[in-house]
């Protein structure tokens, strides 16, 4: 069984879901590359914001 | 002729929904029906490696919908066309979620699916001409 962490997780989800986004969503290679790079950024940086949020709120 | 030919060679002839159809059915398929070689690659990579690490995380394959929530997640499975059926009669995924790795595979075989979906309805746009 796979078991990764919940942060690899995060960025397999990520990785995956964003070069998607970037084939179907835009035209050309180039604006590909960077929307799935900005889809990616977007991703895992609301993760460690939201992360960072939870755990304030917890203590 | 040359127009004709060209359309021939990169698919643009015949059955309009085939792209889509095919798209639905492997992942990336409906690109390389369209000769977008590179772009199919990704896109089964992504999609083939989301479904097979939810598995391997013993993500829950939805087998039928007892509730609103299953049936959405039975929607968004029976997106990966073949796949959910192979990973059905193989027998693939657990039945009851135990750990947390494996309510995160469940999200990923679930999010493979509505990611075929969009990879199949972009291979539709290129075969209709609306995207280039």
């Amino acid at each position: 069984m796979f078991k990764p962490s919940h942060f690899a997780a995060v960025v397999l989800f990520a990785l995956f879901a964003s070069m998607v986004f970037g084939i179907t969503q835009r035209e050309t290679p180039r604006r590909m590359v960077h929307y799935g790079l900005y889809c990616f950024v977007l991703f895992v940086g609301s993760v460690v914001v939201l992360s960072w949020l939870m755990f304030l709120i917890a203590r | 002729m040359a127009t004709a030919q060209n359309k021939k060679a990169s698919g643009e002839t015949g059955f309009l929904y085939l792209p889509l159809i095919a798209g639905w059915l492997v992942p990336g398929a409906g690109h390389f029906l369209l000769r977008k070689w590179f772009r199919g690659a990704l896109l089964s990579a992504s999609i083939f490696g989301m479904f097979a690490i939810g598995i391997a995380m013993q993500g829950k394959v939805y087998a039928g919908a007892h509730d609103i929530l299953e049936l959405l997640g039975l929607a968004g499975d029976l997106g990966n066309g073949l796949l959910y059926i192979v990973s059905r009669v193989l027998g693939l995924g657990a039945d009851q979620i135990q750990v947390t790795t494996a309510d995160y595979g469940t999200r990923f075989i679930v999010v493979a699916g509505l990611l075929n979906v969009i990879a199949a309805v972009d291979a539709h746009r290129l075969r209709t001409g609306r995207k280039a």
